[in-house]
């Protein structure tokens, strides 16, 4: 299959089409308040919840029998924020810690959701078959009720986080100077926790439960490695989400029955690693590239200083020897080069037959480096 | 005293978990002070301020601002919170942050306007900050980040002010710098409460004072209360070196730090 093909199919193909614009939602959506999950230390959270919803699914798939979407959604939100709340009050009244609480809630609630799922499948009705999907996501599955439901509620979530926009900055930035100023911080917190279970239970039926953290998690620290506005960060976060969700969605849709949860964390992984390696400024080849470069430009003080020690004095010939420098200072030959050359070009200092002499400006400079 | 009292603890006990952290404190600071907090690591300043802020519930006790409680009084006070309760890797910029003084103003949903900006400038200005405006936070040395957070209380223009430890890692310079702009608030008749820790500038830097360690040992005017017999019950008698009340060129300690820490 070509890519001109499944950009044809995009377009006109109703069910690719469906999957597609679904995907694309939830990413967003869960970009979005991933953002502010990463910047909450949240991220652990995030998969908690997820997780915790499983029960939720199936108990209201066994209470009424039907997979309306927006039952299955309620049964997870439900579940979910119990399981929340539940994290939330552990860590507040005992001295239990909070990995320890979201441990416990991540591993009950999806094992008692496991259990129920089992029971399920056991059953004999007809409509059973597929809650199954929640655990690792299945994009193919999606139709058209079921954007309705993730664009409906995912627009009211963007809407909130829009309006609330400077108090959810505040909020994630210094929530104590916030309640200082007499803002209900413990309200807009629950408020910005449950639009991040929203964000996770639209994108469970997609996603899966088990890996939808990572829609969560994984474009908000990628974008944050680009930009230092929160805005930005915001945005791109969302924008990734969205194309990671479409890329996803689209390819586990094409390829047989593959899960879509693993492929769009296969996607997502991509675009971390680079985000991570190569953003301007924060990525780590820029990291080791400015490293460097202050590991010479020190060298060449430390060099200025060595040439100011010795200059005038009787064994300045020697010292000052380039040839000499190298084995002095415990250089090696290829690093010894650099810092030379960086001392010659950044005015420190002149060569003049094979030795090295300062410069005023470089005198000047060492003098300054000694003083500190 | 004819000045109103700024603030009036009334046997303020609090505890973490159970573990009595202040107990019983009682303290009166009449309007227009510039006083100082001090007491070794662990003694409850910082969780004093938190108290007085609303932010750490009391076990028992009162509070009053001006005669009210807190909440009746949140727009006289103003708060500058120890550097290191953020994270200053947020990705936002010096501005942002003191706009932030304003949010309570400028109300719901609304986002800040020109004449915000305009404010938030100005008080950068007045910490001599201005030409950080645009920098990230994260860019901005310890000294730098503390400005922020200065500028952003004044932008709150508040009657009290509560700083906890506005001088940790600030160079000189700057010490001097902020030391002037709470001078000229107390001038505007503006009350500063300042968890401090460097026992040597306290009579220099301070017309008021609180020894506080657990309990309040004592509190009023630095030249009362700034004495070798307090400072032994405030750090547990290994404060021998400090000369109290002599000036600053004289009273030098070596290595102050070294000496606050808790005795026994
Ligand atoms: N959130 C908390 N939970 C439990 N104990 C706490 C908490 N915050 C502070 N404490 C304890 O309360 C005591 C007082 O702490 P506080 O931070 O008020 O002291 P401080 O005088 O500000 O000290 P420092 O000079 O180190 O800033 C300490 O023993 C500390 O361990
Ligand atoms: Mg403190």
């Amino acid at each position: 299959m070509n890519l001109g093909q499944i950009l044809h199919d995009l377009l006109f193909d109703y069910t690719l089409r469906t999957v597609a614009m679904g995907s694309a939602a939830l990413g967003l959506v869960s970009g979005v308040l991933g953002a502010f999950a990463v910047l909450r230390r949240q991220s652990l959270l995030g998969d908690a919840i997820s997780h915790a919803a499983l029960p939720g699914v199936a108990l209201a798939f066994l209470l009424t029998m039907s997979r309306a979407p927006l039952v299955l959604v309620l049964g997870a939100t439900l579940s979910g924020w119990l399981g929340t709340l539940f994290v939330i009050t552990v860590t507040r009244q005992t001295r239990i810690k909070q990995d320890t609480a979201l441990g416990i809630v991540l591993s009950v609630f999806f094992g008692f959701g496991m259990l129920l799922l089992s029971i399920i499948q056991r059953m004999p009705t007809a409509s059973k078959a597929g809650l199954d999907k929640f655990l690792f996501g299945q994009a193919a599955t999606l139709m058209s009720r079921d954007v309705v439901t993730t664009a409906a509620l995912g627009a009211a979530a963007l809407l909130v986080v829009l309006l609330l926009w400077k108090e959810f900055k505040l909020l994630s930035f210094d929530p104590a100077f916030m309640k200082s100023v007499g803002y209900p911080v413990r309200r807009l917190d629950i408020l910005l926790t449950t639009l991040m279970v929203i964000a996770i239970v639209i994108g469970l039926q997609t996603v899966g439960v088990v890996l939808m953290s990572a829609m969560l998690v994984a474009p908000a620290a990628a974008a944050r490695q680009w930009t230092d506005k929160l805005g930005r960060m915001v945005l791109l976060s969302g924008g990734f989400g969205a194309l990671v969700g479409v890329l996803g969605a689209v390819t586990s849709a094409q390829v047989g029955r593959l899960p879509t949860g693993p492929t769009i964390v296969l996607y997502v992984s991509g675009i971390v690693v680079v985000s991570l390696l190569a953003a301007p400024d924060r990525g780590i080849v820029a990291q080791l590239r400015r490293r460097r470069r202050q590991r010479v430009q020190f060298a060449a003080e430390a060099l200025a200083i060595h040439l100011l020690n010795h200059e005038g004095a009787p064994d300045a010939a020697v010292e000052t020897a380039i040839a000499h420098l190298r084995q002095h200072l415990q250089w090696d030959e290829s690093f010894a080069e650099r810092v030379t050359r960086r001392t010659i070009t950044s005015g420190l200092a002149e060569r003049s037959n094979g030795h090295l002499r300062l410069t005023s400006y470089g005198r000047e400079v060492a003098r300054r480096a000694m003083a500190r | 005293m004819d000045r109103p009292l700024a603030l009036e603890v009334r046997d303020l006990t609090v505890a973490y978990e159970e573990k009595p952290v202040l107990w019983d404190v009682d303290l009166e600071v009449p309007e227009g002070v510039l006083m100082a907090i001090v007491g070794p690591n662990g003694a409850g300043k910082s969780t004093l301020i938190k108290t007085v802020l609303g932010l750490v519930p009391s076990a028992a006790g009162q509070v009053r601002i001006y005669g009210q409680p807190y909440a009746r009084r949140r727009e006289l006070v103003g708060y500058v919170p120890q550097r290191g309760s953020v994270d200053w890797d947020f990705p936002t910029n010096a501005l942002d942050v003191v706009l932030m003084g304003l949010y309570r103003k400028i109300g719901w949903i609304r986002r800040p306007a020109r004449r915000e900006r305009e404010l938030a400038l100005e008080s950068l200005a007045k910490v001599g900050m201005a030409e950080y405006a645009d920098r990230q936070i994260s860019q901005l040395s310890g000294g730098q980040q503390q400005r922020v957070f200065l500028a952003r209380a004044l932008v709150q223009d508040a009657q009290v002010y509560l700083m906890d430890e506005p001088f940790a890692g600030v160079d000189a310079t700057t010490e001097r710098a902020i030391v002037a702009l709470l001078r000229e608030l107390r001038a505007a008749g503006k009350t500063l409460i300042v968890v401090h820790h460097d026992l040597q500038t306290v009579s220099e830097y301070f017309d008021w004072l609180m020894l506080l360690n657990v309990r309040h040992i004592a509190s009023g005017p630095v030249a009362e209360v700034f004495t070798a017999d307090n400072l032994r019950d405030a750090y547990g008698g290994r404060v021998a070196f400090v000369t109290p009340n002599a000036g600053s060129e004289n009273g030098h300690l070596s290595e102050p730090q070294s000496l606050l820490s808790r005795g026994g």
